[in-house]
């Protein structure tokens, strides 16, 4: 065993010991503070993004409750009217913003390195900038609602009543700097999975050959990175019209009213797959796990997320079939809208047919999964409804869309979710999540859903609209209201339970174990939770269902240097080697330059000139995080 | 209010009797009764589908499948590909009865009598342009002649709303600097509630309106009537109310013919009393309820554009009498 580490030693060199030795001293996280603050380990961040977006669902859950009790009887007065308009817009904001998107994102963010088998995700740095960023957006949003600050327009925040005029205040401003910071930190979360899927798969990985859940997050940032800039064109504009006075919205002077909410739902509509698709690709990772055979229609599920992807973008007029558009424009979108039907359709057969051809094991996460099959695809069936014009003038803003809605959120993407998370917890963190308590939360979650949000359609239908803080007596919707509200209840119970069990298996649940459910993809082929260095050495892939293959035992390559942060690059279609690129260390000056920009975004809330000013920080933050510090990482 | 037999069976079941003055499964117009047929025809095919689907999964999770793999893909295959196949039908058939019923909903859309309503922050101003004699302009109630389709012009003066009478038609948004038109027809008198379907600020939730259907004749009887300048004060209570209203800033905003109150910003009140509700639905046409409503409108309506304006209690028993009496 050599004590000291060569210069320009490779890992062929070392026997395992003193490898796993060499890695952790280059590719460790320092303790402490410095350590906390600095780190830009993909797993240490994609923890904390998890578990901050689920702080904001739980956040969103409570106001949801509140709702609850006030829409639980006619001409309730719990809440204010002001502070119910609050209420629903800061759920609706922090559920789309801080929890749905994020917590996908996440996901990735941690498990996708991982599953190409590398060692970080491609630019660690903006990783980390990126957290901060969605952090300080998160507790903008949340302490302005503390202060009775929150926004009350309304989570898409339709102009007039969100500009200057109907909007007083300083409420829509701060809605409209959180999209700010949310979006750049998708954004910049969407780039980093781009490059680290496309060019750091481990050799072998062609692109038949990728995790499905992997594909689902690379389609998905595609459309982030397409979609985003819509909704940051339409809140910068929309900051303009309110900070100095420009007229983009306002019809008086030209503007355009409906052009807000073109803007928006081209950004909001592929909203809805940039959170339902990574759930299509947890299902179809987790899936063949629990029913032990490979998924059934590889090709079909990569073209149908990737046509999803494209179809995405041609949808969003039909957030918009009340607003009195041309008939042929409406006709296209109902026909675009309907057409989405097709690739989500494949998606459901293969699956079915995946199970079809299996032997299924009931454990939690494919009880999450039979729980998304019931709810989603009704979800989907109400989405038909929504997509035919006609149809739609009777259903547009009322509880029916509110039902539908959260059918195809919670259904189709919650579910999905709550279930890897029953998947990947012990590859988190080393330990189970409870099966006994794992069940129950299944089966209380997916039973009050369904008690909670179907009534609403009946509602809708009987004109009940949305975002009303309250209703008359004689309306009749009394006794499905308080059902409602009963049911969100116990669902709130499921949710509770889910949490405390998460939180007692993190320190005392079974040791997992590095692959506890026999799982087929790399992920799986390293300890749990993994080191620092993600792998000793990379794997070679020569199958898509790597662990399944060979009895399990992964061939290795070799040929990074262990003295300094070093992975592997390879070519975009076949994964062959190309290069070595070095990985950075751990830096504060991502948080400095989160915090930098953050003075700039909120001083633009009060005065245009913090553009000016703030700049100065933000440059000299950049500086820091570019300067050459002489280390090793740097040579190359 | 009629309830008319449904077919489907799944929001029949769910939902009893499901008639209602302010619902969209109760359709009293040949509108909403052309939506109404396309809602029952989508839920049940789509609910047929969903409950196939589920099927399938629940036969796929108890049998045990003894295929080879290179067998199991084939028929795999065909599965999903007859599947796929039959997704495209279904989808381009509800596409095409959504396209034949905008077009019979959009056919014949002559209609003589044309209502202008315009939506403001968090009430309806309607008004009839006049034929012989002034334009009559109310509030929170459009009267229409049963079995006549009217033109309903729609404009909006502050935000964006939306104009929803599901029990006639679908909704329309009222758009700031745009002109949106709806044919609304009731097929028999009656009084169908709409309400405010776009969210537009604090009292989205208190913006209703009604809309009586009557026979043609009682409809052109009150529209001559509503023709007429405000009646002159019955009674001495009456007439201190009628004074009342003038010298105090009502007038400002409320505009009530023969009077010298001409103000814009607020409902006209020239024959408040002849309509059912006050306030956009919230409260009925009493007497106590002007009275509460002039005390105190900030804590029925709170946000609400009406300021309180300081009256002694004889004062404002004199106003609501007064106004209790504008038929």
């Amino acid at each position: 065993m050599s004590a000291r580490i060569q210069d320009d030693q490779r890992d062929t060199d070392l026997a395992d010991a003193p490898l796993d030795a060499a890695l952790r001293r280059v590719w460790d996280t320092p303790r402490g503070v410095w350590g906390a603050l600095a780190t830009v380990d993909h797993k240490v961040i994609g923890r904390r993004y998890i578990a901050t977006a689920f702080v904001f669902l739980a956040f969103g859950g409570v106001l949801a409750l509140l709702m609850r009790w006030q829409l639980a009887r006619p001409e309730s007065r719990v809440l204010t009217p002001d502070l119910y308009n609050q209420i629903f817009t800061v759920h609706g904001t922090s559920m789309m913003f801080l929890f749905a998107v994020p917590v996908m994102e996440a996901m990735a963010v941690y498990l996708v390195p991982l599953m190409v088998g590398t060692r970080n995700i491609a630019f660690p740095r903006l990783n980390a900038f990126s957290y901060w960023m969605y952090l300080v957006g998160g507790i903008l949003l949340w302490g302005a609602f503390l202060v009775d600050m929150g926004p009350d327009i309304g989570w898409f925040a339709y102009v007039p009543l969100a500009g200057p005029q109907y909007g007083a205040g300083k409420r829509v401003d701060i809605w409209a700097q959180m999209i700010t910071f949310t979006e750049i930190s998708a954004l910049a979360v969407a780039v980093e999975i781009v490059v680290t899927v496309l060019k750091q798969r481990a050799p072998g990985m062609s692109l038949d050959r990728i995790p499905l859940f992997v594909w689902a997050m690379l389609v998905t940032s595609f459309i982030i990175i397409m979609a985003m800039p819509a909704v940051m064109v339409a809140s910068t504009a929309l900051i303009l019209d309110r900070l100095v006075g420009t007229h983009f919205f306002n019809p008086a002077e030209g503007g355009d009213v409906l052009l807000w909410q073109h803007l928006f739902w081209f950004f909001g509509h592929p909203e809805v797959y940039i959170i339902f698709l990574p759930a299509v690709g947890m299902i179809s990772s987790i899936l063949p796990t629990f029913v032990r055979r490979p998924i059934f229609g590889y090709l079909p599920l990569v073209l149908a997320m990737v046509s999803v992807g494209i179809l995405s973008f041609g949808l969003w007029v039909h957030h918009m079939f009340t607003t009195g558009l041309p008939r042929l424009g409406e006709s296209f979108f109902t026909a675009s809208s309907m057409a989405i039907a097709l690739p989500s359709g494949i998606q459901i057969f293969c699956w079915l047919a995946t199970i079809w051809y299996g032997r299924p094991v009931y454990r939690t996460p494919f009880l999450f999964i039979l729980a998304f099959f019931f709810t989603f695809i009704m979800g989907g069936m109400t989405g038909v409804m929504v997509a035919s014009v006609p149809l739609d003038t009777q259903l547009h803003d009322s509880y029916f869309v509110v039902a539908h809605f959260h059918y195809v959120l919670v259904g189709g993407a919650v579910f999905p979710l709550l279930g890897g998370v029953y998947y990947w917890f012990p590859k988190f963190t080393g330990r189970m999540m409870s099966e006994r308590v794992g069940k129950w939360v299944a089966g209380l979650l997916f039973a009050a859903f369904n008690f909670t949000f179907f009534p609403m359609h009946v509602l809708g239908l009987l004109g009940m609209p949305r975002r009303v803080y309250t209703y008359q007596l004689d309306m009749g919707w009394g006794g499905l209201n308080l059902f409602v509200s009963l049911s969100a209840v116990v669902l709130a119970a499921g949710f509770l339970l889910f949490f405390y069990d998460a939180v007692r298996s993190a320190r005392h649940g079974e040791p997992a174990g590095d692959n506890p459910w026999g799982a087929a993809t790399l992920e799986w082929a390293t300890a749990s939770p993994p080191p620092s260095y993600n792998f000793a050495r990379l794997p070679v892939v020569r199958s898509a269902n790597p662990l399944w293959e060979d009895d399990g035992v992964l061939p290795v390559a070799g040929g990074l240097r262990v003295d300094r942060r070093e992975l592997l690059v390879t070519t975009v279609g076949g994964a062959l080697p190309e290069a070595r690129e070095s990985s950075p260390r751990p830096t504060i000056w991502p948080l400095w330059s989160a915090l930098a920009t953050t003075a700039l975004l909120l001083g633009s809330i009060l005065t245009p000139w913090a553009v000016v000013w703030g700049a100065v920080p933000v440059t000299i933050a950049l500086i820091g995080w570019f300067w050459p510090g002489g280390r090793k990482e740097e040579e190359s | 209010m009629r309830t008319r037999p449904l077919p489907s069976l799944a929001l029949l079941l769910l939902c009893g009797g499901c008639a209602g003055w302010q619902s969209a499964l109760d359709p009293q117009g040949p509108s909403a009764q052309a939506l109404g047929q396309l809602l029952h025809g989508f839920v049940l095919v789509l609910a047929a589908i969903w409950l196939a689907v589920l099927v399938v999964l629940a036969v796929a999770l108890r049998r045990r499948s003894r295929a080879t793999p290179q067998a199991a893909d084939r028929h795999a295959g065909i599965a999903v590909g007859t599947a796929c196949v039959a997704t495209v039908l279904v989808i381009t058939g509800l596409t095409l009865a959504s396209y034949v019923t905008t077009r019979v909903i959009s056919a014949g859309a002559e209609a003589p009598l044309v209502v202008r309503v315009r939506a403001l922050q968090w009430w309806w101003e309607v008004t009839y342009p006049g034929e012989a004699g002034p334009d009559v302009v109310t509030a929170n109630e459009i009267r229409i002649p049963a079995g006549r389709p009217v033109r309903i012009e729609l404009s909006a003066a502050d935000v964006i709303h939306s104009f929803w009478v599901p029990n006639l038609a679908g909704k329309q948004d009222l758009i700031p600097g745009r002109d949106n038109v709806l044919t609304l027809t009731a097929r028999r008198p009656g009084q169908y509630r709409g309400q405010c379907a776009e969210f537009c600020g604090m009292q989205h939730a208190h913006m209703a309106f009604m809309v009586i259907a009557e026979p043609p004749e009682a409809f052109a009887a009150w529209r001559a009537a509503q023709q007429a300048d405000s009646a002159a004060p019955a009674g001495a209570e009456e007439a201190f109310g009628r004074q009342v209203f003038e010298q105090k800033p009502c007038g400002a905003c409320h505009t009530v013919r023969g009077t010298e109150a001409r103000g814009t910003n607020g409902p006209d009140l020239t024959h408040l009393a002849s309509r059912a509700t006050l306030a956009a639905g919230m409260l009925p046409m009493t007497r106590g309820a002007l009275a509460a409503w002039i005390a105190d409108p900030q804590t029925i309506k709170p946000g609400n554009n009406m300021p309180m304006v300081p009256l002694t209690p004889a004062e404002l028993q004199a106003v609501s009498a007064w106004l209790a009496t504008l038929r």
